[in-house]
């Protein structure tokens, strides 16, 4: 099945992002970066290592289960929920949520939901490495990796060397597999 | 799905159910100690026997999960008309909750009300039988302690006889891994005892220095706990935590109450306020154990 981005792909699409986000944040100032369950964490931590590489400053990170604020519990139960930590004071910080797809808007509908049960940051951005389109709700990315059309049939799978073992994006049309 | 004893649960799933509990601590721990997970939910209390921490401590762990509440007590209500108990619970059930929390002075009355109503419930103690969520909550502070319960010594220390919190943490500690020694007056021990997973000690102070938990029950007065031995003075004498046998533990070891406590009687004054007495924890974590259950019992069905 056709495979769309690689592991460098991955690579130069965050490094990108982590420079839009240092150029629109005046040197990442105040920014806190919070990935949401699972793979948003490994890509938040990721964004914090190349932010600090080249401006030498290290953003905070924090992580994010969704699972209590979901609109689709009735269809999905949720049975274990991951750790959520937010490892610094959010109010009057700019958080920039990680994703890895982002497709209906749902759950980042719930990660604003659960954050603000935390505080009341300056301003929330969103971070995802695949924008595929389907919007659901009002909801825009600020950080794209890459922009990928598909229609609602299709899936789009996400894998990360820290919870797959492998790296890349794969696209599948309805009922593939691999 | 209820949730009414220990026995009907395995290792796994109780894990998974203080894995959930330790998330819910963080939750409670939060500046908006609420999460939305069972909004649109109703729970009904219901509950025959005074209760105020227990019931309290549901009422919490519903809120924290922005459920509604609805509370029944028999007294001044249509029980003192003479109404019976499944008349009574399937008029709650008309009302439309969602799930039942029953405490009831007979053993097995909420497996009843599972069977009359078909809803969910859960046991909030039932006579002498089980207070599984209790056990949950005692699991939970120990395993936050120590880390986990494989191969603990856990003592329960006092009247067994009239204690479901001793039936279910018998039954909750020793599929955790635990190795419990019930230590009471021949009197105080129930006759099922001998088939349960346990050793018997009826001196304490042979034993306590071997303890990693010294779990310590309440003299249960209103269920004729005082009359079976001669004095409370020789309670305290025999069985009581004292200064003395408070030094004699293990530095490592932990002292633990369901409460609520007697002190200068199961506990010494002094060592009730001490760092190692976890009594308070076992409150906190009761809360988040509760969330655990109310949530895997109506986290994924939106009808009830």
């Amino acid at each position: 099945m056709p495979q769309v981005m690689d592991a460098s792909d991955i690579r130069r699409a965050l490094h990108r992002v982590a420079h839009e986000i240092t150029e629109q944040t005046e040197g990442a100032e105040g920014v806190v970066l919070v990935g949401i369950h699972t793979r948003g964490v490994p890509l938040a931590n990721r964004l914090r290592d190349a932010i600090g590489s080249f401006e030498e400053t290290w953003v905070p990170v924090g992580t994010l289960d969704i699972g209590l604020y979901r609109d689709d519990l009735a269809d999905r139960p949720v049975t274990n929920l991951a750790k959520t930590s937010l490892p610094v004071d959010i109010n009057d910080r700019t958080v920039v949520l990680v994703d890895d797809v982002l497709y209906t808007g749902r759950t980042v509908r719930a990660a604003l939901d659960a954050l603000t049960d935390f505080g009341r940051p300056a301003a929330v951005r969103l971070a995802v490495l695949v924008d595929r389109g389907h919007r659901q709700l009002p909801i825009r990315p600020d950080y794209v990796g890459k922009n990928l059309p598909t229609s609602a049939g299709e899936r789009v799978s996400v894998h990360l060397e820290d919870t797959d073992a492998e790296e890349g994006v794969w696209i599948y049309s309805d009922g593939g597999d691999r | 799905m209820s949730f009414l004893d220990i026995e009907g649960h395995d290792r796994t799933d109780l894990e998974a159910t203080l894995d959930l509990a330790d998330e819910f601590i963080e939750v409670l721990r939060r500046p908006i100690p609420r999460v939305p997970a069972l909004q649109g939910k109703t729970i009904a209390h219901i509950f025959y026997e005074a209760s105020t921490r227990t019931r309290l401590s549901f009422e919490r762990a519903a809120k924290a999960l922005s459920a509604d509440v609805m509370n029944f007590a028999p007294s001044g209500s249509s029980v003192s008309k003479g109404e019976s108990l499944k008349d009574t619970v399937l008029t709650l059930r008309a009302m439309g909750p969602d799930l039942m929390v029953v405490r009831h002075g007979a053993a097995g009355a909420p497996h009843r009300v599972a069977a009359w109503t078909g809803l969910p419930v859960i046991n909030a103690g039932d006579g002498a039988h089980q207070h599984p969520t209790q056990a949950l909550a005692d699991s939970l502070t120990i395993r936050t302690r120590f880390g986990k319960l494989d191969g603990l010594r856990v003592g329960i220390i006092g009247d067994i006889r009239h204690s479901r919190v001793a039936r279910s943490n018998v039954a909750a500690f020793t599929a955790l891994g635990a190795e419990v020694v019930l230590v009471a007056p021949r009197t105080l021990l129930p006759v099922s005892s001998a088939e349960w997973p346990v050793t018997m000690s009826e001196s304490l102070d042979e034993i306590i220095e071997d303890l990693d938990v010294v779990y310590l029950l309440r003299i249960q007065v209103e269920r004729g706990g005082a009359c079976v031995f001669p004095s409370l003075t020789e309670y305290v004498s025999r069985f009581g935590l004292t200064s003395r046998r408070f030094s004699a533990m293990n530095p490592e070891a932990v002292v633990m109450h369901p409460g609520p406590m007697n002190r200068g009687i199961e506990i010494a004054d002094s060592i009730a306020d001490d760092e190692r007495a976890l009594v308070l924890d076992q409150v906190s974590n009761g809360v988040a154990v509760r969330m655990a259950v109310l949530f895997r019992l109506l986290g994924g069905d939106r009808n009830g």
